[in-house]
């Protein structure tokens, strides 16, 4: 088990698994509104960056790149937070 | 009792420069769609929220699963090339592309179903956003399915080593982009609300 946690992969495939889980059941229970949208952004936003550093292995790339994509995940969750937030006013 | 830490790796980006351009465009490209589902969402939320509670969410969320497995199977390909365990980069790129297959064998009964119900791109602008958004990103999963399917082959001739692993790292990081957008697609377009 410790070994197994040990690999990076099998650990983000783990905490990816259970964050599915959890947004689906977001989901079942009908959660709405500004807190509901938050709580799924963070869960998305934490599993994107586990594919980005863990699967994509640009945890120990030129530090560039590394941002770029981690970038692209704050620009698309603001944007997205941004149009929810417009929608509610 | 050696208590020193191995010096650093330099850093390293995976696979060809080329592909991480590539990918960057594909999401900017994502990214332009997404924003465009949010806004065009903000003008209407009441209809998008009535119609998004016809979408299969227990098929988005297993699809979800398939392919962040599909992503960890391939990332275990990888690793296996860095070892030079030739059987298992094959065997791990191979079941990769199963889960790949997996996620259009759930996505066309979805499809199917919606299609059934007579539902169209033109029968509102919810569903237009649903198709179109989902439809790219399946295409993409198809493209990735094709990298896969020559990765295996060459894997089995053995091409990739612990020497030379950049075409499988370019294939892979191409495969875990797709995951990614799936990521974000699958709240924003099935669940958020």
């Amino acid at each position: 088990m410790m070994n197994a946690l040990s690999n990076p992969a099998h650990r983000a495939w783990f905490v990816l698994l259970i964050a599915t889980t959890i947004t689906w059941y977001l989901g079942e229970v009908g959660a709405a509104g500004t807190g509901a949208i938050i709580a799924m952004l963070v869960i998305a936003f934490v599993k994107g960056r586990l594919v980005i550093l863990d699967f994509m292995e640009l945890r120990e790339a030129p530090l560039m790149w590394r941002l770029l994509l981690e970038g692209w995940l704050i620009l698309v969750s603001s944007l997205i937070l941004l149009a929810y937030w417009i929608s509610l006013k | 009792m050696n208590t020193l830490a191995a010096p650093p790796l330099p850093r390293r980006l995976p696979g060809d420069l080329a592909i991480w351009f590539f990918i960057l465009a594909e999401m900017l490209a994502f990214a332009v769609f997404f924003a465009s589902y949010a806004f065009a969402r903000a003008h209407n939320p009441e209809m998008f929220n009535l119609y998004q509670q016809t979408l299969d969410r227990n098929a988005g969320a297993f699809n979800t699963v398939l392919l962040v497995t599909g992503s960890w199977f391939v990332v275990l390909a990888v690793q296996a090339a860095h070892r030079d365990n030739q059987p298992a980069i094959a065997r791990n790129i191979l079941l990769g592309f199963l889960c790949g297959g997996g996620f259009l064998v759930v996505k066309i009964f979805e499809y199917a179903a919606k299609f059934g119900a007579g539902i169209s791109m033109s029968t509102n602008t919810f569903y237009m956003f649903y198709i179109s958004l989902t439809f790219f990103h399946f295409m993409h999963v198809i493209l990735g399915m094709v990298i896969l399917a020559v990765l295996w082959f060459q894997a089995r001739q053995g091409v990739y080593t612990s020497q030379s692993a950049n075409g499988l790292e370019s294939g892979a990081a191409y495969w875990h982009m797709v995951d990614l957008l799936w990521i974000i697609l699958f709240p924003l377009v099935y669940v958020m609300r």
